[in-house]
């Protein structure tokens, strides 16, 4: 009985060894997406790829960044690594790079000139360790957008709001009129998303920064950041009857018109587009809140893990270049909801919320963002922060406050 | 000691010796092993990869610094009691009540067991639709026309932690109950005589006669309870993943959450190193007092 699985399985290797060099190059690649926008968009890189006449192989990892990253970095850190992964540019691998597990891809950046076509020039940046190029940006996600439903405001008899001070004076009429003011899941990362979202409108893009990249502390205890933590209470009061956990349930309040508005990323408009609403017309979009039109350069990247097979390095290399070529970037873009990477390629058919985003990008009124600012530990401290904040009303700001110094205290 | 009389003691029972080679070796290597460079890499920095860059106790204060972890310890303390007190005390009563040769006791038997065939996450997700003020119990009594009634433990910060006990209850008591009931069958039938001949109320022969007979049978469920204690993580994920806000988070998901989420290795080590040292202070003396006594003896 044992010889012969013995033998049967000495057969699959055997025949595995004469497959593998016939077919084309399988190349393994882990991400996230998931939702049905998203795995329609991951569809459109594959297609791209598998026409170079190598084969995408779908390591999909359903949940949300916070259960695939794990997953892939252990898998990565365990020597069995994939061919390519995807990762928020920033920090999230940056330790992965330290430890020499990642592979550098500066010599197909220049021989295809990123630095020339990538854009904003941050972008890369983030990409950028030690003046060595490990990833390839493929998209810009922006967190500083305020989602609302016209029909709520109608509903109420008010005008929509042009920004976020409009809204916070219009809580109390909403809220007679049976409506949310503004919705707030109970994820944590929603919470402290929203808060930098506020410090970003109401504090200015220089609050912001001395903050997240100087971690100045004092600064975060002073009076400046004692405004955004007023504005927060606010929300937090604004907030308090939402009585869902998921973004996109909070998002779907917004979109039924339960709750008059949402501080949400991008991603939100894929929602809407979904349940078939027009921009404008059924609900309004205001970047930066309507207060600092900033848009945040967040985004999604591919990283490669360094591989010892030759093929596989270089069917690397081909989709490391698949990914920047224009046709793909419009068509994965489109229906992921998100803005190119590169500025020459043709997005006429963006909605108007895109078109908003674009204007600000071709304006070049960009900033980093939290994930590329602060290490994962930091954010994770920042989330546990604001999760209870939003979610106790008897936490006082001042308290609150003080908490908050004392991470960026410690931030690294 | 009687046995270093006999120099080929170490050859006797070879065989047996041989095959628990494995299970020694698995003992010594993934849990002592294992634990040891746990606790050693807590005194490191280690972020994302573990490295050796001692920082002595910054990881510990760090931790005990932390409201999300104090938060934690005391609802691991409210959880625990709760649960020891009440699957003890509820678990034996239904034991002494189906151990009154009633009829259909099979059946009785299996109704109050199956929760127990669940896993914790189903546990945590049933009771979080039941728990749940739109759908599940509040929603039922205000159809019944008590429309100011009011029951959602799961939404309110301060009472959380005792509407995870409940589900615990609902899954763990079964087991305790059929532990309690094994254990009062091996009582001989002889003892319940002679203490009816005595004129010995019933209640007084359990309290004082059964349950002391039944010290090993406490001490196993003792020990299950208490590990099923310290290791609460999935039932609060399922039914709360620590919220609202950061009200019901437990040890373990600190642990989890740190390591993986926040990429901090170094802390997520010790917060486990603070929860073996929980463990050990419970465990030593009572392995002292239980096994340390008997050698002499």
């Amino acid at each position: 009985m044992r010889y012969k699985i013995l033998t049967a399985a000495f057969a699959a290797t055997v025949a595995l060894n004469f497959a593998g060099p016939a077919a084309a190059t399988d190349l393994e690649v882990t991400h996230w997406w998931t939702s049905g926008g998203e795995a329609a968009a991951v569809a459109e890189l594959a297609k791209a790829f598998d026409a170079t006449g190598n084969h995408w192989v779908d390591g999909a990892i359903a949940g949300s960044g916070g259960t695939a990253r794990p997953i892939m970095i252990s898998r990565i850190t365990g020597g069995d690594p994939m061919g390519a992964t995807q990762f928020n540019h920033g920090r999230q691998a940056e330790e992965l790079v330290q430890a020499g597990l990642m592979r550098d891809l500066t010599d197909i950046a220049t021989k295809d000139k990123w630095t020339e076509i990538v854009r904003p020039k941050s972008l890369l940046d983030s990409c950028t360790i030690d003046g060595k190029i490990y990833c390839v940006p493929v998209n810009i996600h922006s967190w500083q957008w305020l989602w609302l439903s016209n029909e709520a405001f109608q509903k109420a008899g008010l005008p929509v709001p042009k920004d976020w001070n409009e809204l916070v004076a219009d809580a109390p009429a909403l809220e007679k009129a049976g409506i949310i003011p503004l919705a707030v899941g109970g994820q944590a990362w929603q919470a402290s998303g929203a808060f930098d979202v506020l410090m970003a409108a109401t504090g200015g893009t220089d609050t912001f920064l001395k903050v997240y990249k100087d971690k100045d502390a004092t600064f975060a205890a002073g009076p400046e950041i004692a405004k955004v933590f007023k504005a927060a209470d606010d929300a937090r009061k604004m907030a308090k009857n939402t009585n869902v956990q998921d973004w996109n349930q909070a998002t779907n309040l917004v979109i039924t018109g339960k709750a008059a508005g949402q501080i949400m990323g991008d991603w939100a408009q894929g929602e809407f587009q979904v349940a078939g609403k027009t921009a404008g017309k059924d609900y309004t979009c205001l970047p930066g809140l309507g207060l600092n039109e900033v848009i945040a350069t967040g985004g999604d990247a591919f990283y490669f893990p360094l591989l010892k097979d030759a093929d596989k390095s270089k069917a690397q290399e081909v989709l490391a270049e698949t990914l920047l070529d224009p046709k793909t970037q419009v068509a994965f873009n489109l229906k992921k909801g998100s803005l190119p990477v590169r500025g020459d390629v043709d997005l006429n058919a963006a909605n108007d919320c895109m078109k908003k985003g674009l204007a600000i990008l071709a304006k070049g009124a960009v900033m980093p963002w939290t994930d590329q600012l602060l290490s994962q530990d930091s954010q994770k401290q920042k989330e546990d922060l604001f999760s209870e904040f939003f979610a106790k009303p008897d936490m006082t700001v001042e308290e609150a406050q003080k908490r908050f110094a004392a991470i960026i205290a410690s931030a690294d | 000691m009687s046995n270093s009389e006999r120099p080929n003691q170490l050859f006797r029972n070879l065989n047996a010796k041989i095959a628990s080679i494995p299970m020694v070796l698995t003992a010594l290597v993934v849990f002592v092993g294992g634990t040891a460079w746990t606790v050693l890499y807590s005194f490191t920095n280690s972020k994302l990869l573990p490295r050796l860059n001692f920082v002595g106790l910054d990881q510990y204060h760090r931790l005990w610094a932390t409201p999300r972890w104090l938060i934690s310890i005391e609802n691991l303390l409210i959880y625990g009691v709760i649960s020891l007190v009440f699957s003890l005390v509820i678990g034996f009563v239904l034991a002494a009540l189906l151990d009154q040769k009633i009829r259909f006791e099979d059946t009785f038997r299996t109704i109050f067991l199956y929760p127990f065939a669940l896993s914790f996450i189903v546990t945590g997700l049933v009771w979080q639709w039941l728990l749940n003020p739109d759908f599940g119990i509040q929603r039922v009594v205000r159809d019944l026309g008590w429309t100011s009634f009011s029951f959602d433990p799961l939404y309110n910060s301060s009472i959380v932690i005792y509407g995870i006990s409940i589900a615990a209850l609902w899954q763990g008591t079964g087991l305790i109950m059929c532990l309690m009931l094994a254990g009062l069958r091996g009582i001989d039938e002889d003892i319940w005589k002679a203490a009816r001949v005595d004129g010995i109320p019933m209640w007084k022969t359990y309290l004082f006669i059964v349950i002391p007979m039944m010290r090993p049978v406490f001490i196993t469920t003792l020990v299950i309870i208490a590990a099923g204690i310290v290791k609460v993580y999935d039932l609060v994920v399922a039914q709360t993943s620590g919220g609202p806000g950061i009200a019901s988070e437990v040890p373990a998901k600190y642990v989890y959450d740190y390591m993986f989420f926040a990429q901090n290795l170094g802390q997520g080590f010790a917060a486990s190193t603070m929860m073996l040292l929980s463990v050990m202070i419970v465990i030593v003396p009572w392995a002292y007092l239980e096994f340390g006594g008997r050698r002499r003896g």
